[in-house]
């Protein structure tokens, strides 16, 4: 097995785990940590495949290439963002209800 | 010797505009009604001057900072983007005007929903011009956190429960789209639409065919495809009028129109197995989306529902594209602006109604057809679109549709589209004649500013004109689109 290979299947895994947690943790919180590794395993894909456009992978396979690097530091940003706005939301929803999860939409 | 301001420019227009007037909203929020309508209508012009240059002069392409495109980003204004931005201008335009009036009396929410508002339309016009996948996942992520903000506007715990389960849904659709970014940039070495285009027959299959299905799922998710919609009624229903108009009309647009982008561009018309697997549920979404929108008891969720069954159309198109080709896009981007437009009005006249009778209980609904005419006129017009009845928008692209159903012999699909019409028509004439029926007690109504009527009105005046208007808007969306076969007959070209 190749290493990039190697780094990708972890990536994948960190994504099948993060889905799982995602599906069957009821507290919002939970629910944010699975979504961080499941973008963590994403960039850890995008990372661990990187290489050059193939006719310059050809001479130099395991050159890391600083286009993806870019395009994830990016990502990073987005995902801490969007950790900010989720937790921003949920610390108000447990102001109003006093609950933390999802709950039945149905009681009110 | 370009003319001056030509495409570039306006190009740039229409994403610093919105962009700079959202900031402007949020650090002067008493000048924030004021600033907010000023940025609309500059922003609705720029879109007009960019939607005349590619008129006149056909694609224009922008390299931000003047980087070419290996490693800069490049916007590309063809037709399908520009009659996107155009219908997202138009329902932008309406729901500023109506959300002056709707907050005029609630200064914090109007306060936020400005600079959010604003935001979210910079967001979709960036979306609409990108062609750079990861760029466009960046503008995805926007507009995910602009309406998932906008959602939570009013503060209310259904409101929060909403934005919560949109924002988790939002970003898990968009992490799964860029998983299939990062097998493509592995596969091609590139993320602009075009190289990729160019690379991506030599790429291995099944990371193609991987990196299909992430991106596929991810933005089915996003657009609320049957059986992934569990998430669009509870955001939908309980923001305010002027966001879940937008929300409906806009924001679901802006996934099913990258999924659109892929499939045409980058995976060449995708695999004829998962293009099977959506038409079935889209057919499923538009039954199932109108009985559930008919078994409702509260309008607002009625709406969602419908919204629901209406993007089961636009699904519908995928299989039948595979053989019809071009005039099937063509008439599911019809359906898509025409469903812009109308329910878009038919939100902001339920806004109307809300404000009128302070409930929107469709049982209930005590003769508003004599006292709220003009938002009655706008609902029905709407509806007439939804409903897909000549001349309008919606009868254009259901006929285009509905024409490539019966020369391929799919008739189960032509029994679909024909059943979702009646029960369309059901769900509308059911609110239309509570409105005309006077309840048991009467009720005591509030002052409806005529901003609220008249913006909805217009918007749905808009949406049956959209059906008189094929011979300029389908020669539009062939503008820079290969897959587009030209020559699609205009239908009933008068109505």
């Amino acid at each position: 097995m190749s290493q990039p290979v190697f780094w990708a299947l972890v990536g994948m895994a960190l994504v099948t785990l993060g889905l799982y947690a995602l599906i069957v943790h009821a507290h919002l919180l939970r629910k944010v940590l699975a979504l961080n590794i499941i973008s963590s395993g994403v960039f850890l894909v995008f990372i661990g495949l990187a290489r050059r456009a193939p006719e310059a992978g050809a001479a130099l396979p395991m050159e890391p290439d600083p286009v993806p690097q870019a395009m994830v530091l990016t990502g990073i940003v987005v995902a801490v963002a969007a950790t900010g706005l989720a937790l921003a939301l949920i610390v108000r929803l447990r102001a109003v209800t006093g609950r933390t999860t999802l709950g039945d939409d149905t009681d009110d | 010797m370009p003319s001056f301001p030509g495409g570039m420019e306006w190009t740039l227009a229409s994403v610093f505009v919105p962009l700079t007037g959202a900031l402007l909203c949020f650090l002067l929020p008493r000048r924030a009604p004021l600033l907010g309508r000023l940025t609309a209508l500059l922003t609705v012009a720029a879109v007009l001057g960019l939607l005349l240059t590619v008129l006149a002069e056909g694609t224009q392409q922008t390299a931000l900072g003047g980087w070419p495109a290996p490693l800069g980003i490049l916007w590309r204004a063809d037709g399908l983007s520009v009659a996107l931005m155009a219908m997202t201008a138009l329902v932008g335009l309406g729901v500023s005007v109506y959300a002056h009036a709707y907050f005029r009396d609630k200064h914090t929410e109007g306060a936020f929903f400005w600079p959010l508002w604003l935001m979210l339309w910079t967001a979709l016009d960036a979306l609409f011009l990108s062609r750079d996948l990861f760029n466009l996942y960046v503008t995805l992520e926007l507009v995910g956190f602009a309406a998932a903000s906008l959602t939570a506007l009013d503060g209310s715990a259904a409101a929060l429960r909403g934005a919560i389960r949109y924002l988790l849904i939002s970003m898990l659709g968009s992490l799964s789209y860029l998983l299939g970014v990062a097998l493509i940039y592995h596969a091609c070495g590139s993320v602009d639409i075009v190289l990729v285009a160019e690379r991506i027959g030599t790429a291995p299959d099944l990371v193609v065919a991987v990196a299909l299905g992430t991106m596929t799922a991810g933005l089915v998710l996003k657009t609320a495809l049957f059986p992934l919609h569990f998430w669009l009624p509870p955001a939908h229903g309980s923001a305010p009028a002027p966001v879940s108009a937008v929300l409906s009309a806009l924001v679901v647009k802006a996934s099913f129109y990258l999924l659109l982008r892929l499939w045409l561009e980058v995976f060449d018309g995708g695999g004829p197995w998962l293009a099977e697997f959506l038409g079935v549920l889209g057919a499923v979404a538009v039954v199932w989306g109108s009985v559930a929108a008919l078994r409702q008891a509260r309008l607002k969720l009625l709406m969602a529902y419908s919204t629901v069954a209406q993007i089961g159309y636009f699904f519908m198109a995928f299989p039948l594209a595979a053989v019809g080709g071009g005039a099937v896009w063509a008439g599911a981007l019809y359906l898509v602006l025409a469903h812009g437009l109308a329910k878009a009005a038919m939100f902001l006249s339920v806004g109307s109604v809300l404000r009128f009778a302070r409930h929107d209980r469709i049982d209930e609904l005590d003769r508003i057809v004599h006292r709220l005419p003009l938002t009655l006129t706008a609902f029905a017009l709407a509806g007439v679109s939804i409903m897909g009845l000549p001349p309008s928008g919606g009868f254009i692209g259901k006929w285009l549709m509905l024409e490539a159903a019966f020369r391929q012999g799919r008739y189960g699909f032509v029994a679909v589209i024909l059943l979702g019409g009646v029960l369309a028509a059901a769900y509308v004439f059911r609110v239309v004649g509570h409105a005309f029926t006077p309840t048991a007690r009467a009720q005591r109504a509030r002052e409806v500013p005529a901003a609220m009527e008249w913006s909805a009105l217009l918007l749905a005046l808009a949406a049956i004109l959209l059906g008189l208007l094929p011979p300029l808007v389908l020669p539009l969306l062939e503008i820079g689109q290969v897959a587009v076969v030209s020559g699609v007959a205009a239908p009933a070209g008068s109505g």
